[in-house]
């Protein structure tokens, strides 16, 4: 253990810079963001990730986010257990019938200034289980969503792309 | 004689069913075959329904040979698998709540996948209305005076699927664990009646996103089973070579996951690292980091144009992972937490027939690519690694071990990668006929098809038929998750709560596979 703790202090780290924002994403998140909230945050997000009814894909790209090539945390944001200590939650799945009320009641449990990021296609519209007896079709839905991360699943990059936004246009 | 041939020669009728048949037997046979399979003579390998019968596929032992025995349904109901081998259970509860057939004498009334949320019962059968109140779900008592309940879930603290657990400890040591799945049922099985080929392929590819290259496979050879298509020999080996990506992928994920649930998280970060790097050559070489819809019926949707990528990949891996393994191996206050800890027994993985690493850490050695076997795996030189402890460090260790497998066989398939074209393409309404057949009603002239594929979390089972008009009648999908899911309820038993997210972590199973 010693001889690999050692080595990661010598070699360079294999982080990656950060990406390069879409100035319509910007633009778009700029409105919803007001000065109050951006002086609450102050450059720093906590994200609750829900998934409502995915098929896992995404979680394993938002998983990604963690690892030391994206090193979400650089950026202020991190992840948290509970939505009362959440300022975004990210969600995932085409949101099924049957996981609808616990997707409402984690969004009441989060207290404001709150925002909605929707991962995936299914996130989106349903992507492929659109039209199921089981499923709504799409976050937005059943609770308001800021912004869409679009793949199936987006690519940690993209996933980066879209937080980074938030919290450049709420800083 | 196994139970397999002597269930044969008692058919009634026997299906076109390809490569392995379908029998039609009459309700004492049937209850022959659940004698037979709770005995110990032949494994469970799953169980579903198409509306008019219930189908249950078996696995003799050695050969892995399958065989599925239908039962007609004529008056909603059948003779319960579960009263008997208590596997079939969950199985039974699902066929109940999606085409409403009543499992006659069943042990467990409630409903499984239908939380009462739907706005109808019986989706796929008789559908009949109802309000979104949700049921009300009365979980399994223990009793006793000191014992308290813990709830956890749908949503859970990390980055996870839903499901909830109930949990009853006395003080630290849980005496009972009970799962509600269900949570993340998309209806597959409904949105797949009628479905195009391409559509269903894309479906059977977002079953569960870990093992999408798995579903992927198992859909497309049951699907080329059903309508006779032959796979250009390469595609063969590209499929194979894409199967042992997503499992390097996963087993270094889980690796990494199981040590950081012990708090060790260096091993997380480690393996992060090499996980990350499988995914990008992935990208690089096949165009998808998951390479979801890169295996299509018929053969490939991408070839491989450069193996660089892949072969700098495996040194990297042989280079960097032999450490990490020195670091389980030295760390003892993290074998402190794994050693010992859920123990699956061995009779309990055999009864229930348990697949992949779970099964392999309990004495249990079956993997699909060597028993039934298919292509290209009997030309390729593997082992197959089994381990008897039964514990989480068992199943570490099993992961471990075949990551060192897909090492070997990704050099060998780059190797000895075979030239040619990668995809045949077919039209399904005309493939798979012999000549004289377009007499009779369009169900006598549907095809159907099974397969049976190891994906990293154990055996993929799917079964497709194939209507008239090229578009599936109706398509199963199960996942190794099924028969994996009621065993973690077992080996939580007096361990301590904090264990349970090391004994989960080992066990990985599927909540999106497992619902549909």
């Amino acid at each position: 253990m010693r001889k690999l703790l050692f080595e990661s202090l010598l070699r360079r780290p294999l982080t990656e810079a950060p990406p390069r924002l879409d100035d319509a994403v910007l633009a778009t998140l700029a409105g919803r963001l007001d000065a109050v909230a951006r002086f609450r945050l102050g450059r720093s997000l906590s994200i609750r990730q829900v998934d409502a009814g995915s098929c896992n894909g995404c979680e394993l790209e938002i998983h990604a986010l963690g690892n030391s090539f994206y090193d979400l945390e650089r950026f202020g944001l991190r992840f948290v257990a509970s939505p009362r200590h959440a300022d975004v939650l990210l969600v995932t799945g085409p949101v099924t019938r049957n996981m609808r009320e616990a997707l409402e009641r984690t969004y009441v449990a989060t207290p404001e200034p709150k925002w909605v990021v929707a991962v995936g296609e299914c996130g989106f519209d349903g992507g492929e289980f659109a039209g199921s007896y089981a499923v709504l079709g799409g976050v937005s839905t059943v609770i308001p969503v800021d912004l869409h991360v679009r793949g199936c699943p987006p690519a940690p990059v993209a996933l980066l792309e879209g937080l980074v936004a938030l919290i450049e246009t709420s800083a | 004689m196994s139970l397999r041939s002597d269930l044969i020669g008692e058919a009634v009728a026997i299906e076109p069913q390809h490569p392995w048949p379908r029998i039609r037997v009459d309700a004492e046979t049937w209850r022959r075959a659940i004698l037979g399979i709770a005995s110990g003579q032949a494994d469970l390998a799953g169980l579903w329904s198409d509306g008019a019968a219930v189908h249950l596929a078996l696995a003799e032992h050695g050969t892995g040979a399958l065989l599925v025995i239908s039962l007609a349904c004529p008056d909603g109901t059948f003779p319960s698998v579960g009263v008997t081998h208590p596997p079939a259970q969950r199985p039974e509860r699902a066929i109940r709540d999606l085409w409403g057939l009543e499992p006659e004498a069943a042990p467990d009334p409630r409903r499984w996948l239908d939380h009462g949320r739907w706005g109808l019962r019986h989706p796929l059968g008789d559908r009949a209305p109802h309000d979104t109140t949700p049921d009300a779900y009365p979980f399994l008592r223990a009793e006793g005076p000191p014992m308290h309940q813990i709830p956890v879930g749908p949503v859970h603290a990390g980055i996870i699927e839903p499901g909830h657990f109930r949990f009853t400890a006395n003080g630290e040591t849980v005496v009972r664990l009970e799962e509600r799945l269900g949570y993340v049922h998309k209806g597959i099985e409904g949105l797949m009646i009628g479905a195009s080929l391409d559509r269903a392929a894309r479906l059977a590819a977002r079953v569960s996103g870990d093992s999408t290259v798995a579903f992927s496979l198992a859909f497309a050879r049951a699907a080329e089973a059903a309508l006779g298509v032959a796979v250009p020999r390469r595609a063969v080996w590209l499929r194979a070579l894409m199967a042992e990506l997503e499992r390097l992928a996963n087993h270094l994920g889980d690796f990494g996951a199981i040590c950081n649930d012990a708090a060790f998280s260096l091993m997380l970060a480690q393996c992060g690292i090499l996980r990350e790097r499988v995914l990008r050559a992935a990208r690089t070489t096949f165009g998808h980091r998951l390479m979801m819809d890169r295996i299509v019926p018929g053969g490939a949707a991408v070839d491989l144009a450069d193996p660089a990528p892949l072969r700098a990949l495996i040194a990297d891996l042989r280079d960097a992972f032999p450490e990490l393994i020195e670091l389980y191996d030295a760390t003892a206050s993290l074998q402190n937490r794994t050693v010992s800890t859920g123990v699956l027994d061995r009779d309990l993985a055999r009864h229930w027939a348990v697949g992949g690493p779970i099964g392999r850490a309990s004495g249990r050695s079956f993997d699909a690519r060597r028993s039934p076997g298919y292509a290209p795996y009997d030309e390729l030189d593997f082992t197959v690694p089994v381990r008897t402890e039964g514990d989480v460090d068992a199943r570490i260790w099993i992961r471990i071990e075949e990551i060192g497998v897909s090492l070997g066989l990704i050099e060998q398939i780059l190797d000895r990668l075979p030239p040619g074209p990668v995809l045949r393409p077919f039209d399904p309404t005309v493939v798979g006929r012999t000549s004289g057949e377009d007499e009779g009603d369009s169900a006598a002239r549907s095809r159907e098809g099974i397969a049976l594929v190891e994906g990293f979390r154990g055996d993929v089972l799917v079964w497709v038929r194939v209507d008239d008009d090229g578009h599936i009648a109706r398509c199963h999908l199960r996942d190794p998750s099924v028969f994996q899911w009621p065993l973690l309820e077992a080996v939580i038993e007096g361990n301590i709560v904090a264990d349970f997210p090391l004994c989960n972590k080992s066990f990985n199973c599927s909540y999106s596979g497992h619902d549909l």
